[in-house]
């Protein structure tokens, strides 16, 4: 009946029996005994990180890129404050994490001891589950159960609050077998008559449409290996989130790009005018919908997601289907075949999306001396793209304009904070991917504002050995709130300005990083050469137009149709329902 | 989908008897924008694992919808059920209800307890504490009728609800 072991040692065992290999974490007075069994062992390696929030957004990057479940490691406190951000932010892009909290002993709980908080409180609606483990004994079992529920269903970060005496008293450990939990049982397979259902009304449209998100990234790469054959099945355009990109190959044929505020006008309008939508593991999030009651008139809608609560949330769909994305692709193209349907005609279809596509909405023109963001990322896109690059993101323009010029063609490469919006999420995430992948060509593209926010990570990529880069698109604005200022607020650009910059190549050149300048399209290909050609880690300053805007753009409260494809058509003040949108 | 008329819908939901879970439900409901009219909690297995919630909220059908898909993903929780739309079900509602007054006023509430089946649990010169139990309008009734001889304090307990027949939800 297993081993009488300390709960620290517990913990480490139970993270080896679960196959952790990594711990991305901080140390703290309510972790010692577990830092202490981690230092005795050498089967799980612990990165430290250099703030806590980067060791969630690292588990974070860890789990996007590998498909595995991240694993933090914080102190009681500060130390869980400090990883609220990251939960939250797994929680919305449903990341799978585990995040283990040290807590003040039981006998102090409740009595505001030194570095106690309210870790189960604060965490217990930002994460999927959270536990205090007040036993030893649980501690096997808890552990063993949190991953299972981090990692099934719709994947997402559990909270292990553990106090200090807990990890210090024994108990019997066992390696527990199949885990399977008294209430929670996601449903993977969907029902079969919905699937055919769905299967015929797929068959008998005219202007189809597959809309798909970052589910199909979390079903495992063998949903995107299905989308693709049912897009060829069917013959249906293919649009994706911000989430969902590189489930189809951006050269796809069918790919119309990404939808939504920043998304394609090819994307957008065939979402509008399309007659049936199938969303397969995406949520209708704003961002995607626009206004709500120009979304998608004259469709027929067929949601697929593990998720039930994602059903008819803001938008009302006339056929649900619960389940695993990848599992009901599969059952679907199993329907699909043996009912021995083909494509619909869709010529039409195809000839209107043709003409959308023929605007060329995410063209930009070279206007003046400065280098262009939107180049900088193509040109990055085109000299790193023979190595399958892992790309992470800040938030902003450089964010949206990656999204729109670099090319993704497989799943598990695009990591970015989509859900929470999270600036500094890139670094520490591009950390973390570098750690699942050490030999992958892995590059944070920042803005100069966002880097700053968890620019601290630059040390433990130094320590690591870790040959992150990071390409800074340094507009010296906080370039999507100046964009929204110039859209909404009548250019009034109140504190958008990125002022006192560090000298970046200095500040590089300061933690062992090497710092590239470029200045301008002169020195663009040199300097994205001489990044890809360093072995370690590289931060480039890439100095860009500052002014630029990100296009095409749906402004706030406006619907698909409304978009503004250039700055020509900006509008300078909006209206208060519009100024009231965020 | 807010502009719908709004319902009322009583949801018997069972969970896991463990911490924090009715923060969870009401947290829920704080911070998704739901209403709670009433909220009544309490273990009710012989073993103590499970208790039973009944809420008593209002909203469209598409926002009813809503909370219980948002209830039943969470973890600890086993079962929600629509009591308004699974169908015949009973709920009973219990109060004390305090009334203070001498003379006419004291025989009045006693006459009007006696009506609505209201027992008095409690009994000085100068009030009467008395039990009242039934359909929240009941109740609503009785309370405002007791204004009228000299109602001092009440304390509700909430909808409790079940479903009428043999089965189990
Ligand atoms: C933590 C956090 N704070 C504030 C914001 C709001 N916000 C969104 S984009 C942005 C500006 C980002 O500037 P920069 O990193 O330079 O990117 P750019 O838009 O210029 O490409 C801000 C402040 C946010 N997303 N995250
Ligand atoms: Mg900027």
């Amino acid at each position: 009946m297993g081993t009488e072991m300390t709960g620290a040692d517990i913990v480490v065992q139970a993270l080896t029996d679960l196959g952790v290999e990594v711990v991305f974490g901080y140390p703290g007075g309510a972790v010692l005994p577990i830092y202490d069994a981690l230092f005795k062992q050498n089967r799980i390696r612990h990165i430290l990180v250099r703030h806590e929030q980067a060791a969630v957004h690292a588990a974070e990057g860890y789990a996007r890129s590998s498909g595995k479940v991240g694993v933090v490691l914080v102190t009681s406190g500060p130390g869980a404050t400090n990883a609220v951000t990251g939960i939250t932010d797994a929680l919305m892009d449903s990341i799978p994490l585990v995040v283990l909290t040290g807590q003040v002993p039981t006998h102090l709980i409740g009595t505001d001891a030194f570095q106690e908080c309210d870790t189960v409180g604060i965490t217990r609606h930002c994460s999927k589950h959270n536990y205090l483990v007040q036993e030893t004994a649980r501690l096997g079992p808890v552990l063993h159960e949190a991953f299972y529920i981090a990692r099934s269903g719709r994947p997402g970060p559990v909270v292990i609050d553990i106090p200090k005496d807990v990890q210090i008293m024994k108990a019997r450990y066992t390696k527990p077998g199949v885990i399977s939990h008294k209430t929670y049982k996601p449903q993977v397979k969907g029902d079969l008559a919905a699937i055919e259902a769905a299967v015929d009304m797929l068959a008998a449209a005219e202007r189809p449409i597959l809309y798909t998100g970052g589910g199909v990234i979390n079903s495992g790469p063998v949903a995107s290996q299905l989308l693709r054959e049912l897009a060829k099945a069917t013959g249906a355009p293919v649009t994706s989130t911000l989430m969902g990109l590189g489930s189809v190959p951006d050269d796809h044929p069918q790919f119309l790009g990404m939808l939504g505020m920043h998304g394609s006008y090819e994307a957008n309008m065939a979402m509008n005018k399309c007659d049936l939508m199938l969303c397969l593991g995406a949520r209708f999030d704003d961002r995607v919908t626009g206004r709500l009651d120009a979304f998608s008139p004259t469709s027929r809608k067929i949601h697929v997601d593990i998720d039930r609560s994602s059903f008819n949330k803001t938008v009302r769909v006339d056929l649900a289907i619960q389940g695993d994305v990848g599992s009901v692709m599969e059952d679907m193209l199993k329907v699909w075949r043996a009912r021995g349907h083909r494509a619909a005609d869709q010529k039409a279809w195809w000839e209107q999306i043709k003409g959308w596509r023929s605007r060329n909405s995410f063209g930009f023109e070279q206007k003046g001396e400065a280098l262009l963001p939107q180049k900088a990322i193509q040109r990055l896109y085109e000299m790193t793209k023979a190595k399958k690059p892992i790309i992470s993101t800040e938030v902003g323009q450089h964010q949206m304009w990656a999204a729109q010029h670099f090319g993704f063609h497989e799943p598990n490469k695009w990591l970015t904070s989509g859900g929470l919006g999270t600036m500094g999420y890139g670094l520490p995430a591009a950390i973390g991917a570098q750690l699942a992948y050490p030999g992958a060509l892995v590059i944070d593209i920042a803005g100069e504002a966002s880097i700053q926010m968890n620019i601290q990570e630059l040390g433990t990529a130094t320590q690591y050995r870790l040959p992150v880069k990071i390409f800074i698109i340094n507009n010296e604005y906080m370039g999507m709130v100046r964009q929204w200022q110039e859209l909404n607020h009548g250019g009034r650009y109140s504190e958008s300005y990125s002022d006192s910059l560090p000298d970046f190549v200095k500040l590089a050149e300061a933690y062992g990083w090497k710092g590239i300048t470029i200045e301008g399209p002169d020195d663009l290909d040199a300097g994205i050469q001489a990044m890809i050609d360093h072995p370690g880690p590289v931060m480039v300053d890439c100095r860009v137009a500052k002014l630029a805007n990100c296009f095409p753009m749906i402004p706030s409260g406006a619907s698909h149709t409304d978009m503004i494809l250039s700055a020509a058509d900006e509008r300078g003040e909006a209206d208060d329902d519009a100024k009231a949108l965020v | 989908m807010k502009h719908l008329p709004s319902e009322r819908h009583t949801l018997s939901i069972l969970v896991d008897n463990e911490a924090g879970v009715l923060a969870r439900i009401v947290g829920l409901f704080s911070a998704r924008g739901y209403n709670i009219e009433s909220l009544t909690v309490a273990d009710v297995s012989d073993d103590h694992e499970v208790s039973r919630i009944t809420v008593v909220t209002n909203g469209p059908p598409p926002v009813i919808d809503q909370i219980m898909a948002q209830l039943d993903r969470l973890v600890p929780v086993h079962k929600v059920v629509d009591l308004t739309d699974w169908g015949p079900h009973v709920e009973r509602e219990m109060a004390l209800v305090k009334v203070a007054g001498i003379g006419d006023k004291r025989v009045e509430a006693l006459r009007l307890a006696d009506i609505f089946r209201a027992r008095p649990v409690d009994t000085s010169t100068a009030s009467f504490v008395f039990e009242v139990s039934g359909s929240s309008e009941k109740v609503n009734q009785f309370i405002a009728l007791m204004r009228e001889v000299g109602l001092v304090e009440v304390a509700r307990t909430g909808v409790v609800a079940i479903a009428r027949g043999a089965e189990a939800v």
